[in-house]
């Protein structure tokens, strides 16, 4: 750009070719270039650009099971993504690149203009140019009065419409009036860009500071805020664990609606999680019913109901009649039905480990093959439908997940015929394994709730942040940014008025601004508005108005 | 009333107000001919009277004068009549939004799924249309209007319609009406400016004719000064949409406040897109013709958060308008090792 006539002109003296640039003066153009509006607004199209593979690519953080799934579906792009970041986008350095540099653009943007507005706001409104017909809105009459009565009604006028005056004895040479309002325009816009950088402080601290856990709880059971209690555990880069706060909690009951009917039918709905809990230990106990949409705060940490799910309380004896594994089993649901997935792993069980790999159906009925099916998803007739292996679920003593049976190891009972040995059981019911490996009992149904738990400090800043920069953006788009002139001057046929005003925004409401202000100029007090003399009010129709700006003005209409 | 003769009146409400609404397409049409006609036999009447000898012009000067007070009659007529026609279409979309939020139950407001979304965004971009319509003098772009909430209409109700259903229960909050009501407001204006957009790259190509469409749309300069006003008003309900109610429904429902789902990210790419085209028109060299083309970027984007991440986008948690609600528990399958 223009900046290239910075390339020193005297390149002899510095044995320097011409064009070439000092250290000090490639770094001033680097600045320039970045801090220019072209460059800001082509890192915000790149960084909406950006921001694009992150909702194609699935992300780490968002879905890290879809993630996993996705990369062994796609075995030679996995590597190239991984090294692009495509997995993590939002975290990745290109992205972070893209918002930095725009954030290095705004800032530098932002100072300078700051510095000006400063000036701006404590200087007069500029003089009255000295052709007031060229600007593009503008109009005259002639009247009888004192030009100084019409400029000192026209001060009058200007001042109740809150426009700032140009001192009357500052330049003017005594025949014009200067005005401006919509200062605010600017500081609007200067608010609103800083407010940017709130947002992303705010954002940052919620990411550096905060921790997210989830953990599904068994309703009955209780929780304690310690780092192990959690399934799932995200702290930020910085978190610090004795930022969580000792509190505890017991789900002492669980309700849920079932939509019978309906379009919906099957829906869960209005699921409440009743809790008792304490701030920490020694505490008085307090109750709360957590919902959906309406979390618990204690302290800062937040805690969240994010679903719920059937956990059917079973035991498992062992060939010698010792029970090896008891308690409620966290079965995951499926698909909206609840029809669930769940494993017990009773590994110490002797002759031989047990596992059982189970589907539950919380309403089952038989469908005609002999399969169940589920028809809601309450729990109104539940049937476990189980596959029993035997031997070791975990050989290597590896930490594995609770939810899936390594059956690498072990074999699936069978029956004389070849088919999977099934094992049905209802609540109550017990069953005996075959090889005299042990029994089954499904006791009983019970709930188990997810939550979530997090802190987010920065987010009450991040909000302020926003809603700060709403205000700014209300202001630097509709606050008007205006000039107005007044002249007068006597002429041949008595006192020659002009108006014109300017709306720096671009606008373009200024002919109504200037025609009302010369019909509110023309009502002299003590004066009948319909009569006086001969010119009309309205804009470009006076009669010293040249036809080389009358034309000007259209022109810049067309 | 039952809630299902709600849905049924819902259903013919918006049946009619499609009907209606495309018989004021064809009285705009008819008065697009007319107006059209009447310039083509103006230029033709100009080229013969600067041809030819003056008293063949003076005989024939009162023929045409006539068939053009009878275009301009007719052009008047219709322009009216497509207006209250319009009017009364707004009316039944109106009822059929009604019908809609008192066909659930309990009853509630009528966005909360793809089919009613795009029925009260076309339905806020006529009334932005009818408002504005004096105001801007945007007679001129009813065919446009009309052809684009028809469209609209016609999508809606073949691929997007969903019985009346109850809402799921991360969708039953308050900042359902706040979030939603401006995002539909934001939808509707700004698919308004974009039109605008699209009329003045159209007029660009060609901005000293003097024949056809282009001599009775508005000058390029009083487009593109509309289509900004219209822009600069949604961007800001886009902002409290999306970057303020968004999030704050998001933190309650989801426990974080963003968590770059495709809805968000969509609905952020399109911020971010219409913040670049008011920087552009505020930069030299991008002003006009480059900051029409990033709006109508702007307006894509918009659709696809809308409409496109729904389809495309499967692991989107704002899925509530693919029918059945996903089991809100997916997460949990992120496996946690044994204890």
């Amino acid at each position: 750009m223009s900046t290239t006539e910075q390339a020193p002109r005297k390149a002899p003296d510095t044995g320097r070719r011409p064009g070439e640039l000092g250290l000090v003066e490639m770094l001033r153009w680097a600045w320039r270039q970045l801090t220019s509006m072209r460059t800001a607004l082509v890192l915000l199209l790149l960084l909406a650009l950006a921001a694009v593979p992150g909702s194609i690519v699935p992300q780490e953080g968002v879905d890290s099971l879809k993630t996993s799934s996705w990369k062994d579906a796609h075995p030679q792009l996995t590597p190239i993504y991984e090294k692009l970041g495509l997995f993590d986008v939002y975290s990745s350095p290109w992205f972070a690149a893209v918002y930095l540099l725009l954030m290095v653009s705004l800032v530098g943007c932002i100072l300078p203009r700051t510095r000006v507005y400063w000036r701006a706001l404590r200087a007069q409104p500029p003089r009255a140019p000295r052709n007031l017909l060229r600007l593009p809105d503008h109009a005259t009459y002639t009247t009888d009065e004192e030009p100084e009565a019409v400029l000192a009604r026209a001060r009058e006028v200007l001042r109740g419409k809150r426009y700032r005056l140009r001192a009357a004895d500052d330049g003017d040479a005594g025949d014009a009036v200067s005005s401006e309002r919509g200062y605010l325009r600017e500081a609007g816009n200067l608010l609103f860009h800083l407010s940017i950088i709130v947002v992303l402080v705010g954002f940052a601290m919620g990411s550096l500071f905060g921790y997210k856990g989830g953990v599904i709880t068994v309703v009955g059971q209780g929780f304690s805020n310690i780092g192990n209690q959690y399934d799932e555990f995200k702290p930020g880069t910085l978190f610090d664990e004795s930022q969580m706060e000792p509190f505890s909690f017991d789900i002492t009951k669980f309700d849920v609606d079932w939509i019978m009917d309906g379009p919906r039918a099957g829906m869960a709905q209005k699921f409440v999680s009743h809790l008792e809990y304490v701030e920490e230990p020694g505490a008085k106990p307090k109750s709360y019913d957590l919902r959906v949409n309406h979390p618990l705060a204690i302290g800062d940490t937040e805690i969240f109901l994010i679903g719920h799910g059937y956990a059917p309380v079973i035991t498992v004896r062992d060939g010698n009649g010792d029970v090896t594994y008891s308690g409620p089993t966290v079965f995951l649901p499926e698909d909206q039905t609840f029809r669930s997935f769940g494993v017990v792993k009773a590994g110490d069980a002797q002759p031989e480990g047990i596992g059982l790999q189970g589907l539950l159906f919380p309403s089952f009925y038989m469908t005609p093959d002999g399969d169940p099916a589920t028809l809601v998803g309450d729990d109104l007739n539940p049937l476990i439908s189980f596959n029993v292996w035997k031997g070791d679920p975990n050989p290597s003593g590896a930490p594995q997940s609770v939810y899936m049976l390594d059956t690498g190891s072990m074999e699936q009972l069978k029956r004389a015929d070849g088919v999977p040995y099934r094992l049905d059981l209802q609540p109550g019911e017990t069953a005996r394994l075959p090889d005299g490996l042990g029994s089954v009992t499904f006791e009983r149904m019970a709930t188990w709730n997810k939550l979530q738990i997090s802190q987010t400090p920065g987010k009450e800043l991040a909000l302020a942040g926003v809603v700060l920069a709403l205000l700014g953006l209300l202001g630097s788009l509709f606050i008007r940014p205006r000039r107005v002139w007044v002249r007068a001057r006597r002429g041949d046929g008595g006192t020659l008025v002009e108006v014109a005003a300017l709306d720096r925004s671009g606008g373009g409401d200024t002919e109504t601004l200037v025609a009302d202000l010369v019909a509110e100029l023309r009502r002299t007090p003590g004066d009948d508005p319909g009569t006086g003399d001969d010119s009309d009010a309205g804009p470009d129709s006076g009669p010293d108005s040249g036809p080389d700006s009358a034309g000007s003005a259209r022109e810049k209409d067309a | 009333m039952t809630d299902s003769a709600w849905e049924t009146l819902s259903e013919q409400a918006v049946a009619a107000a499609s009907a209606v609404y495309f018989l004021a397409l064809l009285c705009h049409l008819v008065e697009w001919a007319a107006r059209l006609g009447s310039t083509r036999k103006a230029a033709t009447k100009e080229l013969a009277g600067a041809g030819g000898p003056a008293t063949v012009e003076a005989a024939d000067g009162d023929a045409p004068a006539e068939v053009s007070e009878k275009a301009a009659r007719r052009m008047e007529f219709c322009g009216r009549l497509g207006l209250l026609l319009t009017i009364l279409a707004a009316a039944c979309h109106l009822v059929g939004l009604v019908g809609r939020g008192m066909a659930a139950d309990p009853n509630r407001v009528p966005w909360g799924n793809m089919y009613e979304f795009t029925l009260s965004g076309t339905f806020v971009m006529v009334l932005a249309y009818l408002v504005l319509y004096k105001r801007f003098r945007l007679a001129w772009m009813a065919p446009l209007v009309l052809v684009v909430v028809l469209t609209c209409l016609m999508v809606a109700v073949i691929w997007l319609w969903d019985p009346v259903a109850p809402l799921t229960e991360a969708l039953n909050s308050y900042w359902l009406v706040i979030h939603v009501v401006s995002a539909v407001i934001a939808t509707g204006a700004f698919t308004l400016g974009g039109i605008l957009s699209v009329v003045y790259l159209a007029k660009l190509r060609k901005p000293d004719a003097t024949t056809g469409w282009r001599v009775h749309v508005p000058t390029l300069e009083a487009l593109d000064r509309i289509s900004y006003r219209i822009h600069a008003f949604a961007f800001p309900v886009w902002t409290f949409a999306v970057l303020i109610t968004g999030p704050i429904w998001a933190h309650e429902a989801w426990s974080s406040y963003w968590n770059w789902d495709p809805k968000e990210v969509w609905a952020f790419i399109t911020w971010v897109v219409y913040a670049g085209y008011l920087h552009a028109r505020a930069t030299a060299g991008w002003k006009g013709r480059n900051a029409a083309w990033i709006a109508l970027v702007g307006l894509v984007t918009l659709w696809y958060s809308f409409i496109g991440v729904n389809f495309f986008n499967s692991n989107t948690q704002h899925g509530y308008a693919s029918g059945a609600p996903a089991p809100v528990v997916e997460r949990v399958a992120v496996s946690p090792v044994d204890r």
